[in-house]
Protein backbone atom coordinates (compact mmCIF):
# COMPACT_ATOMS: atom_id res chain seq x y z
CA UNK A 1 0.00 0.00 0.00
CA UNK A 2 1.06 3.31 -0.37
CA UNK A 3 0.60 6.20 2.08
CA UNK A 4 1.12 9.65 0.42
CA UNK A 5 -0.57 11.02 4.18
CA UNK A 6 2.78 10.33 5.23
CA UNK A 7 4.53 12.90 3.73
CA UNK A 8 2.21 15.92 4.47
CA UNK A 9 4.03 16.98 7.35
CA UNK A 10 7.36 16.74 5.65
CA UNK A 11 5.79 19.52 3.03
CA UNK A 12 8.14 22.11 3.85
CA UNK A 13 11.31 20.31 3.62
CA UNK A 14 10.45 18.98 0.38
CA UNK A 15 9.48 23.20 -0.68
CA UNK A 16 12.84 24.13 0.88
CA UNK A 17 14.18 21.85 -1.72
CA UNK A 18 12.44 22.93 -4.62
CA UNK A 19 13.76 26.17 -3.91
CA UNK A 20 16.93 25.24 -3.31
CA UNK A 21 16.82 23.45 -6.86
CA UNK A 22 15.24 26.39 -8.33
CA UNK A 23 17.79 28.68 -7.33
CA UNK A 24 20.73 26.94 -8.24
CA UNK A 25 18.86 26.07 -11.73
CA UNK A 26 18.03 30.05 -12.42
CA UNK A 27 21.60 30.71 -11.00
CA UNK A 28 23.65 28.43 -13.79
CA UNK A 29 21.23 28.81 -16.57
CA UNK A 30 22.10 33.19 -16.25
CA UNK A 31 26.07 32.36 -15.82
CA UNK A 32 26.13 28.66 -18.27
CA UNK A 33 25.18 30.50 -21.35
CA UNK A 34 27.24 33.78 -20.43
CA UNK A 35 29.68 31.32 -20.41
CA UNK A 36 28.30 29.11 -23.44
CA UNK A 37 28.48 32.91 -25.52
CA UNK A 38 32.15 33.85 -24.70
CA UNK A 39 33.09 30.53 -25.49
CA UNK A 40 30.76 29.87 -28.49
CA UNK A 41 32.41 33.58 -30.03
CA UNK A 42 35.80 32.64 -29.62
CA UNK A 43 35.30 29.17 -30.99
CA UNK A 44 34.30 30.68 -33.96
CA UNK A 45 35.99 34.06 -34.34
CA UNK A 46 38.91 34.21 -31.89
CA UNK A 47 42.48 33.06 -32.93
CA UNK A 48 43.95 29.49 -33.48
CA UNK A 49 44.89 29.02 -29.88
CA UNK A 50 42.23 29.72 -28.19
CA UNK A 51 39.90 28.22 -30.54
CA UNK A 52 41.63 25.15 -29.49
CA UNK A 53 41.63 26.17 -26.02
CA UNK A 54 37.53 25.96 -25.98
CA UNK A 55 37.15 22.78 -27.81
CA UNK A 56 39.56 21.30 -25.35
CA UNK A 57 37.69 22.41 -22.58
CA UNK A 58 34.20 21.66 -24.42
CA UNK A 59 35.32 18.04 -25.25
CA UNK A 60 36.46 17.49 -21.65
CA UNK A 61 33.33 18.39 -19.90
CA UNK A 62 30.79 16.59 -22.72
CA UNK A 63 32.86 13.58 -22.39
CA UNK A 64 32.77 12.88 -18.82
CA UNK A 65 30.05 12.18 -16.31
CA UNK A 66 28.56 15.44 -14.20
CA UNK A 67 29.03 13.45 -11.18
CA UNK A 68 32.49 12.75 -11.73
CA UNK A 69 32.96 16.75 -12.93
CA UNK A 70 31.17 17.46 -9.41
CA UNK A 71 33.46 14.88 -7.30
CA UNK A 72 36.70 16.42 -8.77
CA UNK A 73 35.87 19.94 -7.96
CA UNK A 74 34.25 19.38 -4.65
CA UNK A 75 37.13 16.94 -3.30
CA UNK A 76 39.97 17.13 -5.74
CA UNK A 77 40.26 21.62 -5.39
CA UNK A 78 40.42 21.68 -2.22
CA UNK A 79 43.71 19.05 -2.25
CA UNK A 80 45.14 21.85 -4.27
CA UNK A 81 44.00 24.30 -1.95
CA UNK A 82 40.91 25.77 -3.12
CA UNK A 83 38.24 25.05 -0.45
CA UNK A 84 34.80 25.43 -1.45
CA UNK A 85 31.14 24.76 -0.20
CA UNK A 86 28.90 22.17 -1.26
CA UNK A 87 26.74 25.35 -2.61
CA UNK A 88 29.56 26.60 -4.36
CA UNK A 89 31.19 23.35 -5.80
CA UNK A 90 27.45 22.79 -7.10
CA UNK A 91 27.31 26.16 -8.42
CA UNK A 92 30.82 26.04 -10.46
CA UNK A 93 30.27 22.74 -11.44
CA UNK A 94 26.40 23.02 -13.24
CA UNK A 95 28.29 26.59 -14.72
CA UNK A 96 31.07 24.97 -15.84
CA UNK A 97 28.72 21.67 -17.50
CA UNK A 98 26.07 24.09 -18.99
CA UNK A 99 28.70 26.23 -20.54
CA UNK A 100 30.16 23.79 -22.95
CA UNK A 101 26.88 22.37 -23.84
CA UNK A 102 25.52 25.58 -24.64
CA UNK A 103 29.37 26.16 -26.23
CA UNK A 104 28.49 24.02 -28.97
CA UNK A 105 24.70 24.43 -29.25
CA UNK A 106 25.78 28.44 -29.56
CA UNK A 107 28.31 27.61 -31.93
CA UNK A 108 25.78 26.12 -34.17
CA UNK A 109 23.28 29.80 -34.40
CA UNK A 110 26.53 31.59 -34.74
CA UNK A 111 27.65 28.89 -37.95
CA UNK A 112 23.86 29.66 -39.39
CA UNK A 113 24.45 33.74 -39.73
CA UNK A 114 25.42 34.05 -43.58
CA UNK A 115 28.68 35.96 -44.41
CA UNK A 116 27.31 38.41 -46.07
CA UNK A 117 25.57 39.70 -42.97
CA UNK A 118 28.91 40.61 -41.19
CA UNK A 119 30.79 41.98 -44.38
CA UNK A 120 27.95 43.73 -45.02
CA UNK A 121 27.98 45.46 -41.06
CA UNK A 122 31.61 46.01 -41.84
CA UNK A 123 30.76 47.79 -44.66
CA UNK A 124 28.11 49.99 -43.04
CA UNK A 125 31.11 50.92 -40.60
CA UNK A 126 30.18 48.90 -37.64
CA UNK A 127 32.47 47.65 -35.38
CA UNK A 128 33.05 44.04 -34.67
CA UNK A 129 31.61 44.28 -31.44
CA UNK A 130 28.48 46.29 -32.86
CA UNK A 131 28.15 43.16 -35.22
CA UNK A 132 28.07 40.97 -32.56
CA UNK A 133 25.36 42.66 -30.76
CA UNK A 134 23.52 43.97 -33.05
CA UNK A 135 24.10 41.79 -36.51
CA UNK A 136 24.54 38.53 -35.15
CA UNK A 137 23.46 37.46 -31.88
CA UNK A 138 19.63 38.06 -32.46
CA UNK A 139 19.22 36.01 -35.37
CA UNK A 140 21.85 32.99 -33.81
CA UNK A 141 19.86 32.88 -30.65
CA UNK A 142 16.52 32.86 -32.03
CA UNK A 143 17.55 29.81 -34.40
CA UNK A 144 18.92 27.58 -31.53
CA UNK A 145 16.53 28.86 -28.90
CA UNK A 146 14.64 25.53 -28.62
CA UNK A 147 17.54 23.76 -28.44
CA UNK A 148 19.62 25.99 -25.62
CA UNK A 149 16.24 26.22 -23.70
CA UNK A 150 16.31 22.30 -23.56
CA UNK A 151 19.80 21.89 -22.81
CA UNK A 152 19.13 24.26 -19.53
CA UNK A 153 16.24 21.95 -18.38
CA UNK A 154 18.24 19.13 -18.91
CA UNK A 155 21.17 20.22 -16.60
CA UNK A 156 18.09 21.11 -14.07
CA UNK A 157 17.47 17.77 -13.46
CA UNK A 158 21.27 16.50 -13.73
CA UNK A 159 21.04 18.89 -10.82
CA UNK A 160 19.58 16.11 -8.49
CA UNK A 161 23.03 14.72 -8.18
CA UNK A 162 24.33 17.98 -5.86
CA UNK A 163 22.43 16.27 -3.12
CA UNK A 164 25.36 13.27 -3.41
CA UNK A 165 27.61 16.30 -1.81
CA UNK A 166 24.93 17.01 0.79
CA UNK A 167 23.74 20.29 -1.06
CA UNK A 168 20.08 20.78 0.19
CA UNK A 169 18.44 20.56 -3.02
CA UNK A 170 14.88 18.53 -3.73
CA UNK A 171 16.45 15.17 -4.03
CA UNK A 172 18.22 15.59 -0.65
CA UNK A 173 14.79 16.31 1.27
CA UNK A 174 13.53 13.18 -0.87
CA UNK A 175 16.36 11.47 1.14
CA UNK A 176 15.97 13.21 4.28
CA UNK A 177 12.39 12.29 4.34
CA UNK A 178 12.60 8.89 3.24
CA UNK A 179 15.18 8.36 5.92
CA UNK A 180 12.50 9.01 8.49
CA UNK A 181 9.11 7.57 7.94
CA UNK A 182 10.88 4.57 5.44
CA UNK A 183 8.49 5.54 2.74
CA UNK A 184 11.05 5.34 0.39
CA UNK A 185 9.00 4.82 -2.94
CA UNK A 186 6.42 7.19 -1.93
CA UNK A 187 8.91 10.02 -1.11
CA UNK A 188 10.79 9.46 -4.32
CA UNK A 189 7.85 9.47 -6.52
CA UNK A 190 6.53 12.88 -5.30
CA UNK A 191 9.60 14.11 -5.72
CA UNK A 192 9.99 12.92 -9.79
CA UNK A 193 6.85 14.40 -10.36
CA UNK A 194 7.88 17.80 -8.91
CA UNK A 195 10.56 17.28 -11.32
CA UNK A 196 8.34 16.75 -13.83
CA UNK A 197 6.37 19.88 -13.01
CA UNK A 198 9.48 21.97 -12.75
CA UNK A 199 10.43 20.94 -15.68
CA UNK A 200 7.39 21.48 -17.83
CA UNK A 201 7.35 24.97 -15.65
CA UNK A 202 10.64 25.62 -17.01
CA UNK A 203 9.59 25.21 -20.90
CA UNK A 204 6.71 26.87 -20.13
CA UNK A 205 8.56 29.90 -18.72
CA UNK A 206 10.95 29.53 -21.43
CA UNK A 207 8.68 29.50 -24.29
CA UNK A 208 7.13 33.06 -22.40
CA UNK A 209 10.34 34.49 -22.92
CA UNK A 210 11.36 33.75 -26.20
CA UNK A 211 8.16 35.20 -27.64
CA UNK A 212 8.92 38.59 -25.56
CA UNK A 213 13.40 38.40 -26.79
CA UNK A 214 12.56 37.53 -30.45
CA UNK A 215 9.53 40.35 -31.07
CA UNK A 216 12.03 42.36 -33.37
CA UNK A 217 10.20 40.23 -36.55
CA UNK A 218 6.74 41.77 -35.84
CA UNK A 219 7.10 44.79 -34.68
CA UNK A 220 8.99 46.11 -37.58
CA UNK B 1 46.91 -0.24 6.92
CA UNK B 2 47.56 -1.02 3.05
CA UNK B 3 49.36 0.79 0.99
CA UNK B 4 48.03 2.48 -2.25
CA UNK B 5 50.66 2.80 -4.98
CA UNK B 6 49.67 4.24 -8.09
CA UNK B 7 49.38 0.88 -10.25
CA UNK B 8 46.90 -0.10 -7.47
CA UNK B 9 44.93 2.31 -8.21
CA UNK B 10 45.06 2.30 -11.90
CA UNK B 11 44.75 -1.73 -11.74
CA UNK B 12 41.01 -1.25 -9.78
CA UNK B 13 39.85 1.63 -11.95
CA UNK B 14 40.18 -0.45 -14.80
CA UNK B 15 38.53 -3.42 -13.37
CA UNK B 16 35.90 -1.35 -12.33
CA UNK B 17 35.98 0.10 -16.18
CA UNK B 18 34.59 -3.30 -17.28
CA UNK B 19 31.27 -3.09 -15.29
CA UNK B 20 30.74 0.34 -16.37
CA UNK B 21 31.11 -0.97 -19.74
CA UNK B 22 29.13 -3.72 -19.60
CA UNK B 23 26.36 -1.98 -17.74
CA UNK B 24 26.58 0.59 -20.50
CA UNK B 25 26.18 -2.10 -23.26
CA UNK B 26 23.06 -3.83 -21.29
CA UNK B 27 21.61 -0.49 -21.24
CA UNK B 28 21.98 0.45 -24.53
CA UNK B 29 20.45 -3.31 -25.76
CA UNK B 30 17.30 -3.25 -23.47
CA UNK B 31 16.64 0.98 -24.29
CA UNK B 32 17.20 0.49 -27.72
CA UNK B 33 15.16 -2.60 -27.91
CA UNK B 34 11.93 -0.89 -25.93
CA UNK B 35 12.79 2.78 -28.39
CA UNK B 36 12.24 0.22 -31.02
CA UNK B 37 9.10 -0.75 -29.73
CA UNK B 38 7.79 2.42 -29.27
CA UNK B 39 8.68 3.73 -32.81
CA UNK B 40 6.67 0.93 -34.29
CA UNK B 41 3.62 1.93 -31.85
CA UNK B 42 4.19 5.62 -32.89
CA UNK B 43 4.38 4.58 -36.58
CA UNK B 44 0.87 2.57 -36.64
CA UNK B 45 -0.56 6.10 -36.22
CA UNK B 46 -3.20 4.74 -33.83
CA UNK B 47 -4.00 7.49 -31.59
CA UNK B 48 -4.41 5.89 -28.10
CA UNK B 49 -0.75 4.15 -29.06
CA UNK B 50 0.72 7.93 -29.92
CA UNK B 51 -0.45 9.12 -27.20
CA UNK B 52 0.89 6.69 -24.48
CA UNK B 53 4.51 6.93 -26.19
CA UNK B 54 4.05 10.73 -25.48
CA UNK B 55 3.41 10.45 -22.03
CA UNK B 56 6.24 7.70 -21.51
CA UNK B 57 8.69 10.20 -23.83
CA UNK B 58 7.64 13.18 -21.28
CA UNK B 59 8.16 10.83 -18.22
CA UNK B 60 11.06 9.35 -18.28
CA UNK B 61 13.08 12.87 -20.07
CA UNK B 62 11.17 14.98 -17.83
CA UNK B 63 12.51 13.73 -14.41
CA UNK B 64 15.95 12.87 -13.42
CA UNK B 65 17.72 9.95 -13.94
CA UNK B 66 18.51 9.41 -10.39
CA UNK B 67 15.19 9.73 -9.73
CA UNK B 68 14.30 7.14 -11.90
CA UNK B 69 16.60 4.89 -10.61
CA UNK B 70 15.62 5.53 -7.01
CA UNK B 71 12.40 4.20 -7.80
CA UNK B 72 13.59 1.54 -9.49
CA UNK B 73 15.52 0.29 -6.12
CA UNK B 74 13.85 1.61 -3.30
CA UNK B 75 11.02 1.49 -4.48
CA UNK B 76 10.38 -1.90 -6.37
CA UNK B 77 11.72 -3.36 -3.41
CA UNK B 78 9.35 -1.34 -1.02
CA UNK B 79 6.68 -2.96 -3.04
CA UNK B 80 8.14 -6.28 -2.19
CA UNK B 81 10.07 -6.91 -5.75
CA UNK B 82 13.53 -7.65 -5.00
CA UNK B 83 15.74 -5.93 -7.14
CA UNK B 84 19.52 -5.65 -7.07
CA UNK B 85 21.60 -2.75 -7.71
CA UNK B 86 22.57 -4.17 -11.39
CA UNK B 87 19.24 -5.02 -11.91
CA UNK B 88 17.78 -1.29 -10.71
CA UNK B 89 20.57 0.00 -13.04
CA UNK B 90 19.76 -1.73 -16.21
CA UNK B 91 16.08 -1.10 -15.74
CA UNK B 92 16.17 3.06 -15.60
CA UNK B 93 18.70 3.37 -18.00
CA UNK B 94 16.92 1.17 -20.33
CA UNK B 95 13.66 3.91 -19.35
CA UNK B 96 16.16 6.83 -20.26
CA UNK B 97 17.94 5.30 -23.09
CA UNK B 98 14.54 4.36 -24.81
CA UNK B 99 12.57 7.64 -23.96
CA UNK B 100 15.80 9.62 -25.78
CA UNK B 101 16.13 7.54 -28.74
CA UNK B 102 12.22 6.82 -29.64
CA UNK B 103 12.69 10.83 -29.87
CA UNK B 104 16.07 11.13 -31.64
CA UNK B 105 14.75 8.05 -34.38
CA UNK B 106 11.62 9.61 -34.66
CA UNK B 107 13.31 13.06 -35.68
CA UNK B 108 15.26 10.91 -38.46
CA UNK B 109 11.84 9.10 -39.46
CA UNK B 110 10.11 12.66 -39.68
CA UNK B 111 12.77 14.16 -41.83
CA UNK B 112 11.91 11.82 -44.99
CA UNK B 113 9.62 13.66 -47.22
CA UNK B 114 6.13 12.61 -47.06
CA UNK B 115 5.78 11.52 -50.83
CA UNK B 116 8.24 8.72 -49.51
CA UNK B 117 5.22 7.14 -48.28
CA UNK B 118 2.82 8.49 -50.97
CA UNK B 119 5.06 6.68 -53.64
CA UNK B 120 4.68 3.11 -52.16
CA UNK B 121 0.99 3.31 -51.44
CA UNK B 122 0.73 3.99 -54.64
CA UNK B 123 3.13 1.17 -55.93
CA UNK B 124 0.80 -1.17 -53.82
CA UNK B 125 3.05 -1.82 -50.93
CA UNK B 126 1.48 -2.73 -47.81
CA UNK B 127 2.64 -0.85 -44.51
CA UNK B 128 5.18 -3.26 -43.14
CA UNK B 129 6.67 -3.56 -46.79
CA UNK B 130 7.15 0.15 -46.96
CA UNK B 131 8.69 0.17 -43.87
CA UNK B 132 11.39 -2.47 -44.40
CA UNK B 133 11.70 -1.61 -48.00
CA UNK B 134 11.70 2.05 -48.26
CA UNK B 135 11.27 3.89 -45.00
CA UNK B 136 13.77 2.21 -42.53
CA UNK B 137 16.66 1.87 -44.83
CA UNK B 138 16.89 5.56 -45.26
CA UNK B 139 16.01 6.22 -41.76
CA UNK B 140 19.01 3.93 -40.59
CA UNK B 141 21.17 6.02 -42.92
CA UNK B 142 20.31 9.44 -41.04
CA UNK B 143 19.91 7.42 -37.49
CA UNK B 144 23.34 6.02 -37.44
CA UNK B 145 25.32 9.81 -36.16
CA UNK B 146 22.83 10.65 -33.73
CA UNK B 147 22.56 6.74 -31.97
CA UNK B 148 25.78 6.94 -31.87
CA UNK B 149 26.18 10.46 -30.64
CA UNK B 150 23.63 9.49 -27.47
CA UNK B 151 25.55 6.14 -26.55
CA UNK B 152 27.80 9.20 -25.07
CA UNK B 153 24.91 10.00 -22.82
CA UNK B 154 24.51 6.05 -21.81
CA UNK B 155 28.11 6.14 -20.91
CA UNK B 156 27.95 9.10 -18.63
CA UNK B 157 24.16 7.78 -17.00
CA UNK B 158 25.63 4.63 -16.13
CA UNK B 159 27.90 6.73 -13.40
CA UNK B 160 24.79 7.61 -11.55
CA UNK B 161 24.47 3.36 -11.03
CA UNK B 162 26.97 4.19 -8.39
CA UNK B 163 24.71 6.03 -6.21
CA UNK B 164 22.45 3.28 -5.55
CA UNK B 165 25.68 1.16 -4.89
CA UNK B 166 26.57 -0.67 -8.15
CA UNK B 167 30.02 -1.12 -7.87
CA UNK B 168 31.13 0.71 -11.34
CA UNK B 169 34.17 3.11 -12.54
CA UNK B 170 32.76 6.11 -10.12
CA UNK B 171 31.77 4.27 -7.15
CA UNK B 172 35.22 2.45 -7.05
CA UNK B 173 36.94 5.90 -7.48
CA UNK B 174 34.75 7.35 -4.70
CA UNK B 175 36.13 4.36 -2.35
CA UNK B 176 39.87 4.52 -3.61
CA UNK B 177 39.76 8.00 -2.74
CA UNK B 178 38.39 7.03 1.19
CA UNK B 179 41.33 4.81 1.27
CA UNK B 180 44.07 6.80 -0.27
CA UNK B 181 42.78 10.30 0.64
CA UNK B 182 43.90 11.08 -3.03
CA UNK B 183 40.92 12.62 -4.55
CA UNK B 184 43.21 14.93 -7.00
CA UNK B 185 44.57 12.18 -8.38
CA UNK B 186 41.88 8.94 -8.11
CA UNK B 187 39.21 11.56 -10.00
CA UNK B 188 41.45 12.71 -12.59
CA UNK B 189 42.00 9.24 -13.53
CA UNK B 190 38.06 8.52 -13.20
CA UNK B 191 37.75 11.64 -15.57
CA UNK B 192 40.20 10.26 -18.00
CA UNK B 193 39.15 6.83 -18.37
CA UNK B 194 35.69 8.23 -18.75
CA UNK B 195 36.87 10.54 -21.78
CA UNK B 196 38.79 7.82 -23.15
CA UNK B 197 35.55 5.57 -23.18
CA UNK B 198 33.44 8.25 -24.45
CA UNK B 199 35.61 10.17 -26.40
CA UNK B 200 36.03 7.64 -29.20
CA UNK B 201 32.17 7.83 -29.24
CA UNK B 202 31.85 11.19 -29.51
CA UNK B 203 34.43 11.73 -32.54
CA UNK B 204 32.77 8.63 -34.93
CA UNK B 205 29.75 10.38 -34.40
CA UNK B 206 30.43 13.89 -35.90
CA UNK B 207 32.74 11.41 -38.54
CA UNK B 208 29.60 9.58 -39.13
CA UNK B 209 27.14 13.13 -39.09
CA UNK B 210 29.71 14.50 -42.17
CA UNK B 211 29.56 11.59 -44.32
CA UNK B 212 25.99 11.59 -44.13
CA UNK B 213 25.88 15.17 -44.98
CA UNK B 214 28.36 14.88 -47.99
CA UNK B 215 26.53 12.24 -49.91
CA UNK B 216 22.88 13.99 -49.30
Amino acid sequence: MLYFSDLLQYSDVFFSGLMTTVELTVLTTILGVALGTACATTRQYGNKASQRAVTVYVELIRNTPFIVQLFFIFFGLPALGMRLSPWEASMIALTINLGAYSTEIIRAGLGSISKGQIEAAKVLGLTFRQTLTRVIFVPAFEKIYPALTSQCIIVMLGSAVISQISVEDLTYAANLVQSRNFRAFESYLVTALLYLGLSILLRFAFNTLGKHLFTYRATR
Amino acid sequence: MVEFTNYDILRNLLFATQWTILLSIAAFIGGSSVALLLTAMRLTRNSVMTKVVRIYVELFQGTPLLMQMFLCFFGLSMLGYEISAWGAAILSLTFFTSAFLVEIWRGCIDTLPKGQWEASRCLGLNFLQTLRYIILPQAIRVATAPTVGFSVQVIKGTALASIIGFVELTKVGTMLNNATFEPFKVFTLVAIIYFLLCYPLSWYSKILEKKFNVSR
